[in-house]
């Protein structure tokens, strides 16, 4: 274990996690931050146009930005997993899959979340063999060839228009009456002749032999409920990291987010949340939120070090 | 540095006819994730040179060696023991998920 005592370890290196250590980095708050994937979810998000400042930007792109701001500031940002927290006495234990151990006065947690599976035969199966969970990763692999996307959010839908431009057809399913992406989205996507949206609708297997091949639906669509497909890409969001918030015994809502304040602190003293894993944001998980929810909790963490 | 592999001759006698453990990283360009991993490959192909050799596939400039081996997402790991693969993970991975496959 490391000697040093951090004053605070920022858990997750995501637009949250990120925002939080450019204000500790402005406030002079000695942090580490520790993340796997350096940007978080959005670093794979297709083209975002609602960051204000940027009419459009590709995830990786702003992820970069932020990493770059954030490291320019003077932040130590390592790429590792985090398993554990534990507070012993006044402090708290932070404990890596690495098996690395880390000791600081508070602790933010920014983890964000999973990308939340279908949990249907063949998902699992066929991950990495037609299942896929990351558009701008994965899409130039499906050049025309036959997709569905699943999901009718700004993920899914996203996904669709950059997808579009790849492969021969694509079906964008979504188990609500509508599609639920910002409603500036909806003409590219019914304009599109490429596109065949089926809505209330959902998928109850995946099939194929070596490789993904088809898929089967809830209910027939123009008489069909088996379809052939060469990929599936899964955007339905994501949920909390369920595992290890049992571990830490950090207080959660039914749907197992974080349960904080209006100032980011949770149940635990010393312990703050931010961005996706919180119940937050009156639940709107965007950038834009979680960068301003990063902020908060750091603000939150300096003025708990300042009363110490 | 983990070497990119250019041609299908040289996937044979870098990877296949290889005496040594060999990790092969297929990425592309466009790929954040394969991004992500690319300094903990470069690191670990320097660390642990006398275990392993590291070496690189971009798929779009040789998707031939990507298709025979089935690679549908990247970034894709497959280990080759004696010229054949042993063992595929597909998704950026902490540092430790490959070191311990080394040891």
């Amino acid at each position: 274990m490391e000697n040093k005592i951090y004053e605070t370890i920022i858990v997750g290196a995501g637009p949250a996690g990120l925002t939080a250590s450019i204000y500790a980095s402005r406030y002079m708050v000695d942090h580490l931050v520790i993340g796997h994937l350096p940007g978080g979810m959005a670093s794979e998000a297709t083209e975002i146009h609602n960051w204000p400042g940027d009419k459009a930007i590709n995830g990786f792109d702003l992820a970069q930005r932020m990493i770059e701001h954030a490291k320019g500031l003077g932040a130590e940002i390592i790429g590792d997993i985090v398993v554990d927290v534990k507070k012993e006495q006044e402090l708290f234990k932070v404990i890596t899959q690495g098996q690395k151990e880390f000791q600081a006065k508070t602790v933010i947690l920014a983890l964000g979340t999973e990308r939340r599976k279908l949990n249907i035969p063949g998902e699992k199966e066929f991950f990495g063999k037609g299942v896929c969970y990351c558009a701008t990763c994965d899409g130039p692999l499906y050049r025309n060839k036959t997709i569905a996307i699943v999901g009718g959010g700004n993920a899914g839908v996203g996904a669709a228009i950059y997808l579009s431009n790849l492969v021969n057809k694509l079906y964008l399913i979504t188990n609500e009456k509508e599609l639920r992406a910002e409603t500036k989205l909806h003409e590219l996507i019914y304009n599109n002749p490429k596109i065949e949206v089926i809505l209330e609708n959902g998928i109850k297997e995946l099939k194929g032999d070596q490789k993904l091949s088809s898929m089967v639906l809830d209910k027939e669509h123009n008489r069909q409920a088996e379809i052939a497909i060469d990929g599936i890409f899964v955007e339905i969001g994501g949920v909390p990291p369920k595992e290890l918030l049992e571990k830490i015994n950090i207080e959660t809502d039914q749907k197992g987010y974080i349960k904080i304040n209006p100032d980011c602190s949770t149940n635990i003293e010393g312990l703050f949340a931010a961005g996706d894993i919180t119940n937050g944001n009156n639940g709107f998980r965007q950038i834009v939120t979680a960068a301003a929810s990063g902020a908060i909790a750091q603000n939150s963490v300096y003025n708990y070090l300042r009363k110490k | 540095m983990a070497e990119k592999i250019q041609n299908q001759q040289e996937f044979e006698e870098k990877v296949l006819k290889s005496e040594k453990l060999v990790l092969v990283d297929f990425f592309a360009e466009w790929c954040p994730p394969c991004k992500a991993m690319l300094p903990i490959i470069e690191r670990l192909s320097e660390t642990h040179a006398d275990k392993i050799k590291i070496v690189k596939v971009n798929i779009d400039e040789t998707p031939a060696i990507a298709e025979e081996y089935g690679v549908m997402s990247i970034p894709t790991f497959i280990f080759f023991e004696k010229g054949a693969p042993t063992e595929t993970i597909v998704g950026a991975m902490p540092e430790d998920e490959i070191l311990k496959r080394i040891k």
